[in-house]
């Protein structure tokens, strides 16, 4: 039920902010979406939806954070004996 | 970044497991919320990833899991009604009330259709004037923001043949209930990042404080879950009960602003019966009085129900993770999705369903 999905922002339509909408591409797959609850969104924007309205737009360098989290596992140990 | 395959892979997940096992040095309980965490879990076989003294409780957020049994039949009444087109999400259909379900009514020739969005409930509304529509809002936070925006604009657009059946439940005071209840096992908790996203992460501090909980709001994909584990077992060995946020590509501290002041217009916190649990004080959400004229309880009168039937079904205690779904006796047997005895074996979301269909054959 709380499943939401990120989409691609394509076009936005509808000045009246609570009337805004726009086509949002899954992968591919172009839905029409209420845009909102994302007023500020702009085109090339990811959002999140969840039944038919976005929810929120992604965040990029948030969206980094886990493999860079990921990279500083990456770092080669330091031997014991090389302190 | 395209936001979904780069957080499944499986190699890093595999690095971020070791880490896990790394830092892991006594036995945790840790529960995530949110069917959608459960359903990743078991798709993605994560607990198998996981070191042995980690145990994860799959907890109630399904909110198909927990709209309750009186409600249902409320709906299956509504849905026969000749003059009602009865609008709900699909994975409503399946959910057992005390006679059938939404599909047998249906099948009976009752008016159902499955909407994606609740404003298609609106448009089908206008385009049959002559007919009453209405639409089964359940939810979690996550949905409430939509479903408000169809009432909104019902009342806003004069929409006079359009009501709701609501049921609207929010997570906090669930998570206050399991933590205050005698037999608590949840040492700590992943929150549910959609839930998140429209509330933001700041009423979960001092539900923290009090229980003294690590509190990591997390994503859905196996990654985040991952992270996210991590991340509260790194609380718990450090003796630290901070309220965390995993998924700030899309959760914002203060939530999102616009859709929780739709939700404040169109909503109040009523007090909200759970399948299979009970009531919890202050657990949901309901219609204000300037909203009450769509509200469906109030349009229609209802004919009493029998009493509830017994049932073997141990739902309440899986959405409580107090079993797992393996341990319900009808379990596999008795129980299977195509002929659910609760609601958790039924929406992809629920425990029962989701280990049912990603079942691992026993090693
Ligand atoms: S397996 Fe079926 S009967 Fe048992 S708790 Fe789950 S839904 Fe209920």
């Amino acid at each position: 039920m709380c499943l939401a999905v990120p989409g691609k922002v394509l076009e936005v339509s509808g000045d009246e902010e609570l009337m805004k909408t726009g086509r949002v591409s899954f992968g591919g797959t172009v839905r029409e979406v209420n845009l909102a609850y994302v007023p500020q969104v702009e085109i090339g924007d990811y959002v999140v939806v969840h039944v038919g309205f976005a929810i929120s737009i992604l965040n990029e360098s948030e969206a980094r954070r886990v493999f860079d989290d990921l990279e500083s596992l990456e770092e080669p140990e330091i031997p014991e004996d090389a302190a | 970044m395209k936001y979904l395959d780069e957080y499944r892979d499986p190699a890093a997940a595999k690095k971020f497991a070791e880490r896990i096992a790394r830092t892991v040095t006594r036995p945790w309980t840790i529960m995530e919320v949110c069917g959608g965490q459960t359903h990743s879990i078991a798709r993605f076989g994560l607990q198998e990833l996981l070191p042995e003294p980690l145990t994860l409780l799959h907890g109630p957020g399904c909110p198909v899991c927990v709209t309750p049994l009186g409600l249902i039949d409320k709906a299956l009444q509504l849905a026969a009604r000749p003059e009602v087109i009865f609008c709900s999400f699909g994975d409503m259909l399946r959910v057992p009330g005390t006679r059938g379900d939404l599909m047998t009514v249906k099948a009976e020739g009752g008016d159902v259709r499955i909407v994606y969005s609740p404003l298609e409930a609106l448009e089908v509304a206008r385009q049959h004037s002559d007919r009453q529509v209405v639409f089964f809002a359940i939810g979690f936070e996550t949905t409430a923001p939509a479903n408000a925006m169809a009432i909104y604009r019902a009342k806003a657009e004069g929409v006079h043949n359009l009501s709701f059946l609501v049921s609207q439940v929010i997570v906090p005071p669930a998570m206050q209930g399991i933590l205050s209840s005698p037999g608590n096992r949840v040492q700590g908790f992943l929150a549910a990042g959609h839930v998140c996203t429209v509330m933001g992460i700041r009423e979960y501090e001092p539900i923290a404080r009090r229980y003294r909980v690590p509190i990591v709001v997390t994503g859905f994909e196996p990654l985040d879950i991952l992270q996210g584990i991590s991340m509260c077992v790194a609380q718990l060995e450090e003796g630290r009960a901070e309220v965390e946020n995993q998924y700030a590509r899309s959760v914002l501290p203060g939530g999102n602003p616009a859709a929780r002041n739709i939700m404040q217009q169109v909503f109040e916190v009523v007090t909200r019966d759970w399948r299979g649990i009970g009531d919890i004080p202050h657990s949901g959400l309901g219609l204000r009085e300037a909203y009450r004229e769509l509200d469906a309880e109030r349009r229609f009168e209802f004919a009493p129900e029998a009493e509830e039937p017994e049932s073997p079904c141990k739902s309440g205690l899986v959405l409580q993770g107090i079993i797992k779904p393996t341990e319900c006796e009808a379990f596999g047997s008795a129980c299977t999705p195509e002929s659910p005895l609760g609601a958790t074996m039924v929406s992809s979301e629920g425990a029962c369903a989701a280990y049912y269909r990603y079942r691992r054959a026993p090693a």
